[in-house]
């Protein structure tokens, strides 16, 4: 790649991290009910009796904070996915870690006496592990790799079995639990603090990592992986390190905002669109974006129809829907 | 030229048996004066049956009835999204009290010539002729009329009562995710939760929304600034503890003026959300929250 190819590149990344940047500056101002920034901001009114700044420090901040946490990670986690099961259709959800999630959410909401500490955050982030360590244990193949055959059919199959046992969960339920649960379904922003978004930092922030180091064998793993270790990559360890990665760093963005979907397949394709296909751009290229993106869907969210407020779920499958079709007719 | 021949005769057979079946009007539903055999999936009709005098004739209930204690110990028949049909069948019904939004089963009972009721529920003007129409149709209607009476008769004393007061701004949360302030649904301007509020001398913060329900997030409540919580809990006796856990949670909002004078009742009955016979008791239960006495 040429110097100024490679620099053009890291220009694009650079604006997408500006804008997420500015997205999450400028989403607090926004919202369905007039404030004054001037008091909010002001350091004379004493916090506890400041509507305004508590209006912008502790309802609007901290969602417009986990929106890009939560876009961005779903983002990256489709990115690595996508190059771990070598397909561009492959999602976050793919591989039925969200589909744990949301059954471990079911049943923290639906046996809400029997509540563990974490809530309900907590229960879906252990569903989503457990999920996790299921697909794991039969994709496993003798030679400590992962068979990504075998990992696409496992994870599908636990999507469709979860998926049942949420519905079943759902139907013993009462009507109230339902209600509540299909709401979460649709994903929900409304952190009210930061207590969500620090507890999924640290998961979050060790994924990010692992990401970055495979950033380049993940390029040589889109040759085959052949091709990757006759080029020095140690092709199963890169298949673990990305699988539990990405895993984990969706299990964390499942469990504090809910299966938010299509960031994780958008995203990638439209920055792949800009950057190319090199996973030391994309990759960036796509927190960010998924940042700034989902920080404007919740905006879109929460404002379109105040007071009445969508679930973000909503506005990015409308977007994510028209896209994927404009997608299938480009690529025909 | 056989084969040919039989598969047409089957094929013609076939068709002949589906039209059979899927034409022809279903016999008509004969209505008793008085049935003897009521199946009721709706918790608050089931109240009001038993108010009424209808109880014996009450012979299966929904899984969520628990209430009059007769009741709870009726067999159970599912709900609004599990109904046994076959279940309903065999207890040989004359009358099936249904929601309205039960279409599929609406249509199946009447063609099995099974009499039933759609309940809709929404204002407390609704809940007073539901509770008109039940005690015609169980041929009961005098002790329905004087049942609706005295129930309108409790709720005007606490109309009453409340009169003169100021009447603070309150938010009625009837769901919530525990453990945190998410997920929060509160009571609209429609709907008989609002009703009672306004019975119970409350000013609803969301009076202007012309929903039953809405989902309020922070920003909302911050904006709306209630006087007085209101979260109903649909279980029975929650322990201090949690009690006290569910509402320590509300101290990050702290600018709400609830929040900062301590009102906040958390009431754990699942009484107050039927909108049956004993919503006098339910407003009396809100007037004494909203104004620290009986």
């Amino acid at each position: 790649m040429t110097g100024r190819a490679m620099s053009r590149r890291w220009l694009i990344v650079g604006a997408c991290g500006a804008a997420a940047g500015v997205s999450v500056l400028v989403a607090p101002f926004i919202g369905s009910t007039p404030i004054s920034f001037s008091r909010a901001l002001s350091t004379t009114v004493p916090f506890a009796d400041n509507v305004d700044a508590q209006i912008f420090f502790l309802a609007r901040l901290p969602r417009a904070v986990a929106a890009a946490l939560v876009g961005g990670t779903l983002a990256a986690a489709g990115v690595v996915f996508q190059g771990l099961l070598q397909n561009p259709l492959a999602t976050p959800y793919t591989l039925g870690v969200s589909a744990g999630a949301s059954l471990g959410a079911m049943l923290a909401i639906s046996f809400s006496s029997a509540l563990p500490l974490g809530g309900v955050a907590g229960a879906s982030l252990v569903g989503a592990m457990v999920a996790v360590a299921i697909v794991y244990a039969l994709a496993r193949a003798h030679q400590g790799g992962l068979s990504t055959t075998v990992l696409l059919l496992a994870g599908v199959t636990l999507n469709s079995f979860f998926s049942a046992l949420i519905l079943f969960v759902q139907f013993i339920g009462d009507a109230n639990d339902t209600q509540r649960a299909l709401r979460w379904l649709m994903g929900d922003l409304d952190v009210t603090g930061y207590g969500a978004v620090v507890s999924a930092l640290p998961l979050v922030a060790g994924a990010f990592v692992a990401f970055a180091w495979i950033a380049r064998p993940l390029n040589l793993l889109s040759l085959g992986s052949d091709a990757a270790s006759a080029r020095g990559v140690d092709v199963a360890r890169t298949q673990r390190v990305a699988f539990f990665s990405a895993s984990v760093a969706t299990g964390a963005a499942v469990a504090v905002g809910g299966p938010i979907g299509f960031i994780g397949i958008i995203v990638p394709h439209l920055v792949r669109l800009v950057v190319g296909a090199d996973h030391r751009f994309v990759l960036p290229g796509s927190v960010f974006f998924g940042s700034a993106f989902l920080v404007a869907c919740d905006v879109a969210a929460r404002t379109v129809l105040a007071p009445i407020e969508l679930p973000v779920g909503i506005i990015t499958a409308l977007i994510g829907g028209p896209f994927f079709l404009w997608m299938l007719v480009r690529h025909r | 030229m056989t084969r040919r021949r039989w598969t047409a005769i089957l094929a013609a057979a076939l068709v002949a048996g589906l039209l059979a079946g899927t034409r022809g009007e279903p016999a008509r539903a004969a209505v008793q004066a008085s049935p003897s055999r009521i199946v009721s999936l709706v918790p608050a009709v089931t109240e009001m049956l038993f108010a009424m005098g209808a109880g014996p004739a009450v012979v299966a209930v929904s899984s969520f009835d628990r209430f009059p204690p007769e009741a709870a110990r009726l067999p159970k028949v599912g709900a609004l999204l599990d109904p046994d049909f076959e279940r309903v069948l065999s207890l040989r019904p004359d009358l099936v009290v249904i929601y309205g939004s039960q279409t599929d089963l609406a249509t199946r009972l009447t063609r099995a010539s099974i009499p039933h009721f759609s309940y809709r529920d929404s204002t407390l003007g609704d809940l007073f002729a539901t509770m008109r129409q039940v005690g015609v149709r169980v041929g009961r209607a005098v002790n329905a009329e004087r049942l609706a009476a005295s129930i309108e008769r409790d709720l005007e004393a606490v109309r009453t009562r409340v009169s003169g007061r100021a009447r603070p701004r309150t938010a009625l949360i009837f769901d919530r995710e525990p453990g945190s302030l998410r997920g929060m649904y509160a009571s609209g301007g429609r709907g008989f939760l609002h009703d009672l509020l306004s019975i119970a001398g409350g000013e609803n913060v969301f009076g202007d929304v012309a929903r039953d329900g809405l989902q309020v997030t922070s920003e909302l409540l911050l904006a709306r600034r209630p006087e007085i919580i209101i979260e109903l809990v649909p279980s029975e006796g929650w322990p201090e503890a949690r009690i006290a856990r569910e509402r320590a949670l509300w101290t990050t909002l702290s600018s709400i003026p609830a929040v900062r004078s301590g009102r906040i009742h958390i009431l754990a009955d699942s009484s107050l959300s039927i909108p049956g016979p004993r919503v006098a008791r339910a407003a009396a239960v809100f007037a004494a929250a909203l104004h620290g006495e009986r």
